[in-house]
């Protein structure tokens, strides 16, 4: 029945529109070529900007010695791969990689555990409390590390955590979980109430209800609480570097640190090694970044 | 079902005087509510847990003395118990009114404050002005977008080593500015230089962000606006100021109070462009705690966390205030 009446009202709304669309698209293409011209120049400087680091850091990484950052203009006559080739061979690497997937991961499926049941929970339900919950998750995303850093080194000591993965994911979910339960809220709330209320019709526990309608049906933001979670893992600095302390658990955030010491630094194994990071990562997020991006304001901008 | 629950919960509020007993209302409560209790006791346990137990810790350790001599420790096969003692307030009198309060923690607020200022502008600002210009409709757009969006793509702490290189003394900033007959500054030593490129990276880094939400509000705004404003006669600069600017007002606000939050807190930037110990002048005050607790020897772990309680005073008073005024002019998107 829903689908006729959309059928219909439709119908006469679409011949108008198509009528109106050629006359807009004529006079929105109206700016002078001088005009033009200013925000093309604009955003090709902005885009020289943004990308000069990343692309001079791909250029030093293929000078051979650690000084070559100081005469660029001899790199280009010694191009070589030699410092990948060593980053991969003669570094922990690949061990830094595996530390990096399990620190990223293990947060990413906890975050995402616990971000999808609250989100759920304060989405659809008010209950004595809620307001302050919602203070604290709100308030929690403003934590600056300083706070928690310490006392956390504390107890990690007590527990026998320190230099473990386990210390790491857990730090990283105090303040992922509550970004990703404010993101998750935000999507359950453009899911329709009425499919959970047809659930209970059909005799579905509530926690059924959650598990075999609504979660599915909220996979893309899901994939989005996901995403983020991955991408600010990988790149979480400070907590790494105070609790790994093996060189071998290291995840990339602090073994790309290990190339620059006050002493020595390599900073043509250091480019290499930004490199083999950034790519993959980069690639990543530019597979998804439609969804995070459309994701994130979505969180923000529903209520 | 959310329905009934939502006219249920405006209720206890009004009937609390004669309602029935607190067993039986307690009950009641439990019937009604618990499966939106079991849906968030995982995320109360962890917050309590991960959160809540390190903050009061750490309130705690602000009462005392600790630091790494006088902690709990292993070395080797044997064990020190912690001999640290209650000294009540001294760490706060000390942080903020003791002798050189103003070097230790006055100047990093300071700082911290210009710092917040400056790159939240500059984010804003030159977002939405990237946003404006990505908003038109022309060639090429989709791949300047992607272009633009790189800094954000690239993990953080890979491109503040790029910056470090390009700023070290005859790095190919100074190269450049050398060839240019513009004075070379010392980037990373001098002390104004180093807040300059501080500001300089967090800039780089943040912009992306605030370009994407605000072009995403850009094009939620109804294009018969503009089309109503230019049949009235509005000039570029009023369709700009009376349509596009409250257009955006409910995406500005929470994109700023998220930028303010995370500028203020910035750490990665900071730290990995400076390296652990040097430039103290440079440091913003969750930076500067974090070298107090953990880049020092001996590490003052007091210290530390007093900074840390002090910070999270500073951003709750902050929020609460800046959530309030937005409040009342229903401005929030969250």
């Amino acid at each position: 029945m829903s689908t006729t009446t959309l059928d219909t009202a439709a119908s006469p709304a679409a011949p108008q529109a198509v009528a109106e669309a050629p006359r807009r698209v004529r006079r929105r293409g109206e700016s002078s070529p001088l005009v033009r011209a200013v925000v093309h120049g604009l955003l090709v400087l902005a885009s020289l900007i943004a990308t000069a680091p990343v692309a001079w850091l791909i250029y030093l990484s293929l000078g051979p010695d650690k000084d070559d950052y100081l005469h660029p203009g001899a790199i280009a006559e010694k191009m070589t791969f030699s410092n990948y080739a060593f980053v991969l061979q003669h570094t922990n690497f690949f061990k830094w990689f595996e530390s990096t997937m399990i620190v990223a991961l293990g947060t990413t499926l906890l975050g995402v555990v616990f971000a999808a049941t609250t989100g759920y929970a304060v989405s659809r339900m008010r209950f004595p409390g809620y307001r302050s919950l919602m203070w604290v998750l709100l308030l929690t995303q403003a934590f600056p590390i300083a706070v928690l850093i310490v006392p956390m080194y504390e107890i990690f000591s007590e527990l026998g955590l320190i230099d473990t993965y386990g210390a790491v994911i857990l730090v990283n979910c105090s303040t992922i979980v509550p970004y990703c339960a404010w993101l998750m809220k935000g999507y359950f709330d453009t899911i329709p109430v009425e499919i959970d209320e047809a659930g209970r019709v059909d005799g579905l526990t509530p926690f059924g209800t959650f598990l075999r309608l609504i979660l599915p049906l909220a996979r893309p933001g899901l994939a989005v609480a996901g995403f983020y979670s991955f991408i600010t893992a990988f790149g979480e600095v400070a907590f790494a570097s105070t609790f790994l302390l093996d060189d071998q658990k290291y995840t990339f955030a602090v073994g790309l640190q290990s190339f620059v010491s006050e002493h020595d630094a390599q900073w043509n194994y250091m480019a290499a090694t930004a490199v083999l990071i950034a790519v993959p990562v980069a690639a990543f997020f530019y597979l998804v970044q439609k969804n995070l991006v459309t994701g994130l304001t979505a969180g923000g901008t529903k209520g | 079902m959310t329905v009934a629950l939502e006219s249920a919960a405006a209720r206890p509020g009004g009937g609390q005087g004669r309602g029935p007993g607190l067993l039986q209302r307690l009950k009641h409560g439990y019937q009604k509510y618990w499966y939106a209790y079991a849906m968030i006791a995982p995320v109360v346990v962890v917050l309590g847990v991960l959160v809540g137990y390190p903050l009061a810790r750490g309130f705690y350790l602000t009462l005392t003395d600790a630091n790494s001599l006088n902690s709990a420790r292993t070395i080797g096969v044997n064990h020190i118990e912690a001999t640290y003692q209650f000294i009540g307030l001294d760490n706060y009198k000390d942080i903020l009114f003791g002798p050189t309060a103003y070097d230790r923690f006055w100047s990093h607020f300071l700082w911290t404050v210009v710092w917040t200022a400056l790159c939240v502008f500059l984010h804003y600002t030159i977002g939405l002005g990237l946003a404006l210009l990505l908003n038109r409709k022309m060639r090429g757009r989709t791949f300047y977008r992607l272009l633009l969006i790189l800094p954000w793509a690239v993990p953080t702490f890979v491109t503040v080593f790029s910056w470090r290189i390009m700023l070290a003394d005859s790095g190919v900033l100074n190269q450049m500015l050398g060839a240019l007959h513009l004075p070379q500054p010392q980037w990373l030593e001098d002390s104004f230089w180093q807040r300059a490129a501080a500001i300089m990276v967090n800039t780089w880094c943040g912009v992306p962000f605030m370009m994407v939400s605000l072009l995403g509000g850009l094009q939620s705004i109804d294009s018969s606006l503009y089309e109503a404003a230019e049949m009235d006669g509005a000039s570029a600069w009023q369709r700009f100021k009376y349509v596009t600017l409250p257009g955006l007002r409910s995406v500005s606000s929470t994109v700023v109070l998220l930028g303010i939050i995370w500028t203020f807190n910035q750490f990665a930037i900071i730290f990995l462009l400076f390296g652990r110990t040097s430039a103290p002048d440079a440091q913003i005050l969750v930076t500067w705690a974090y070298y107090l607790g953990f880049g020092q020897q001996p590490r003052e772990y007091a210290q530390a966390a007093t900074y840390g309680v002090l910070l999270l005073s500073i951003l709750t008073v902050f929020t609460s205030f800046y959530y309030r005024w937005l409040k009342r002019n229903d401005q929030l998107a969250l």
